[in-house]
């Protein structure tokens, strides 16, 4: 996330502070790096982001169907459509669900197994690269081989409820287990991830810490919960966040399980964009979802940024 | 010597380009055809057509289904776009002709167009100017695989009401066999049910009456009704477990794997079916069945009209004038004949029908020959948006997450918002 880098300029007037800001640059010679690294940099982004974002806001106000030029002017009544669609509110639902299995389920998990894992012993390697090789996996070909694995007919989780004589359930056939089978699979995919996360904090950590913890009497757990776990606060700020971010943006692994479906039971924001604005040719109403969804991004991104990431 | 070799490589290269340049046009040709029998015969055409004009090249470029219409307003727009398109005409092309992307080619087609059906150049006709030739129709109707209706004592070519067809599942569900399959995750074979409903319901004029708005338009009565008799289907759970989970090949595969008695499809799918089963081979000519959509006791529609599609060809913008000379070619009788003769499809060129030999695409093909109101698939008809309307609030129809009022309100709200 780019937006918010969270600096204040103290109340010095603006252009004494540019001229300031030159000054002290030349004087470091900071002045040629500037002019010769900013402008790629400040070029792609706008290119890639500032003029996208600025084109949904612009199309997010026509009706218009992707073809030509946008000329039918309807004001907010494509975000008045949105907020009347039932997908959209299931969608923020389904986003908020996302991050919520993530920090209650990902992330102690992912913690656990990185506190078991940091420490060396025979095979830890080995388990490391089994327990991170899903993220590695590509979103569509994990969604293809997730929906084989949930195939009423044919499907591991069939074999699984046929071996205890049990009727399979089609969980992506239906709006009450979609979801949760979307659920499972972000958690299988991503804990990996943030396993890895820690397990990297961890290894940065002084080891004396927790020696002299111990030396103090402390006992494992204490050690673990007084030590290592605060010391590891800004890693799992880091996560967190990661994990919102991967919630707003979670597209890929839904389009090759469900759609979405049924009945929008699956929906997120991105894949309701999709099948709702670029599916059905209504790039307007499309880009008002993708207003939206910036919108917020941009507010968590700010906010978190403020608030918990201040002093990393 | 340096100068000399680089201007001489100069030469050269100047002379191939400029030679690659007269020798060559490229037709860049867009298709969906997933069936490898049939590809063939179209990569013969376009082989035979490239013999006959020299310098010509014909290129085949293969989009699946969901994906050309997710991909179709960015493709037009690019400056690499296909110079022939696949169409479903309706409100699809209406989009596409009014932004300004297709070619008018009414002068090219001139002296093709009186030998082709009439009804279905008026599906690629927009205020007077053609903008792509058909070469397909096809009917929506009920597949059935006999040696399982067989197993509960069921008659395919006796259903001929709703309540035949309720009976029929009923039947078949006592008999352990699984009724219908539907790819349901596609959402668009289940608007079949709906809206052929619709069309035994309501007629020709109901629908034009909709699309004017009047009765409350797809609020109406008809359409009311439309989901009420879909409801009672529904309700006997008739599909294969599953099935909102369903892709369409994924359907199509299952009734050809002789796991469901029936199934409501293009009739197409009477190939296709073959292609996707799981041994190649899929329900044999003669284990295979037709019916047409049940009538309804009272309903204002004629048992002879039809749902379907008509598929055609569209040159865009820009294309060179061989890509109009190949899409001719393509409908001309010689060829149609030949496909028709093939059993691929039904021919759209007046006299070319004769030649269809295999007796399920002759009935398709009668059916379509008698039908005086084809009523092309609501979800191309109405347009990108409100056709998805309508596949969707089907597929929550069958979920049970809809009821019919609701589907009908929701039809009725997307086409009163009408983007």
């Amino acid at each position: 996330m780019a937006a918010g880098s969270g600096q204040h300029p103290a109340a010095i007037p603006f252009p004494s502070m540019l001229a300031n800001a030159y000054r002290s640059a030349a004087a470091n010679g900071r002045l040629a790096a500037i002019v010769l690294f900013l402008p790629p940099a400040l070029l792609l982004f706008t290119l890639f982001v500032v003029m996208p974002v600025a084109e949904a806001g612009w199309y997010g106000v026509y009706n218009w169907n992707g073809f030509g030029k946008p000329t039918n002017w309807v004001g907010l009544d494509n975000y008045r459509f949105v907020f009347e669609t039932r997908a959209f509110g299931i969608a923020l639902r389904n986003n908020v669900l996302i991050i919520v299995v993530s920090l209650t389920i990902q992330l102690p998990l992912a913690l656990s197994l990185a506190i078991l894992l940091a420490e060396k012993f025979r095979g830890a390697v080995a388990l490391r690269m089994l327990f991170f090789l899903p993220y590695v996996l590509a979103e569509v070909a994990t969604g293809l081989i997730f929906s084989f694995v949930y195939d009423g007919d044919y499907g591991l989780v069939a074999a699984i409820w046929r071996f205890f004589g049990a009727e399979p359930p089609y969980l992506l056939a239906s709006t009450q287990t979609s979801m949760l089978a979307i659920l499972i699979v972000v958690v299988w995919k991503y804990f990996g991830f943030h396993m890895m996360l820690f397990i990297a904090a961890l290894q940065g950590q002084d080891k004396n810490l927790v020696e002299a913890a111990r030396i103090d009497g402390a006992s494992r757990w204490q050690s673990l919960r007084h030590v290592t776990i605060p010391l590891l606060y800004p890693t799992i700020r880091l996560s967190v966040f990661f994990a919102v971010v991967g919630s707003l943006q979670l597209f890929d692994l839904v389009m090759p399980l469900t759609r979405g479906g049924p009945a929008d039971s699956s929906q997120t924001l991105v894949s309701f964009l999709y099948s709702h604005g670029v599916m059905r040719m209504r790039i307007g109403y499309g880009s008002a979802i993708g207003v939206i969804l910036f919108a917020i991004c941009v507010t968590f991104a700010a906010t978190y940024k403020r608030w918990f990431m201040r002093d990393d | 010597m340096n100068v000399f070799k680089g201007s001489l490589l100069a030469v050269g290269a100047l002379a191939l380009s400029a030679g690659a340049v007269c020798a060559q046009t490229t037709v860049k040709w867009l298709h969906l055809e997933v069936n490898p029998a049939q590809i063939k015969i179209w990569e013969e055409v376009a082989r035979e057509f490239e013999a006959k004009h020299p310098g010509t090249k014909v290129q085949m470029q293969f989009l699946e289904n969901e994906s050309y219409k997710a991909k179709l307003p960015t493709l037009l727009q690019s400056g690499d776009r296909p110079h022939i398109i696949y169409s479903w005409a309706g409100g699809v092309l209406k989009a596409q002709i009014d932004a300004g992307v297709l070619e008018d080619i009414t002068a090219q087609t001139k002296d093709i167009a009186p030998t082709i059906s009439a009804g279905a150049l008026a599906a690629f006709t927009q205020g007077g100017k053609v903008y792509g030739l058909p070469f397909a129709q096809s009917q929506v109707g009920f597949l059935y695989n006999k040696a399982l209706m067989a197993k509960a004592n069921v008659d395919g070519d006796k259903i001929k009401t709703w309540d035949d067809l309720l009976a029929a599942v009923k039947a078949l569900k006592a008999a352990g066999v699984t009724p219908l399959t539907v790819g349901g995750a596609d959402k668009w074979p289940l608007h079949f049910y709906w809206t052929h409903l619709a069309v035994r319901v309501g007629g020709k004029a109901a629908f034009e009456a909709a699309l004017r708005g009047e009765n409350g338009g797809f609020e109406s009565e008809t359409f009311q009704r439309s989901g009420e008799l879909m409801k009672q289907l529904v309700d006997l759970q008739p599909f294969q477990n599953g099935f909102l989970g369903f892709k369409n090949p994924q359907s199509t595969g299952y009734f050809g794997d002789g796991k469901a008695a029936m199934s409501l499809v293009i009739s197409t799918v009477y190939h296709q079916q073959k292609a996707l089963a799981a041994d190649k081979v899929g329900i044999a000519d003669d284990k295979i069945g037709w019916f047409n959509f049940p009538t309804i006791p009272g309903g204002k529609g004629e048992p002879t009209d039809t749902l379907g599609g008509i598929n055609g060809w569209l040159v865009t913008k820009g294309a060179p004038k061989e890509a109009v000379e190949f899409v001719k070619y393509f409908v001309s009788k010689d060829v149609q004949m030949r496909l028709a003769g093939a059993n691929f499809l039904i021919p759209v060129v007046k006299g070319a029908d004769a030649a269809v030999s295999n007796p399920f695409m002759r009935n398709i093909a009668q059916n379509l020959a008698r039908s005086n109101y084809h009523q092309n698939f609501y979800d191309q008809m109405l347009g990108p948006s409100v056709g998805r309307v309508v596949n969707d609030a089907s597929a929550e129809l069958a979920g049970g997450s809809m009821t019919p009022r609701q589907v009908a309100k929701a039809v009725q709200d997307a086409w009163k918002q009408g983007n």
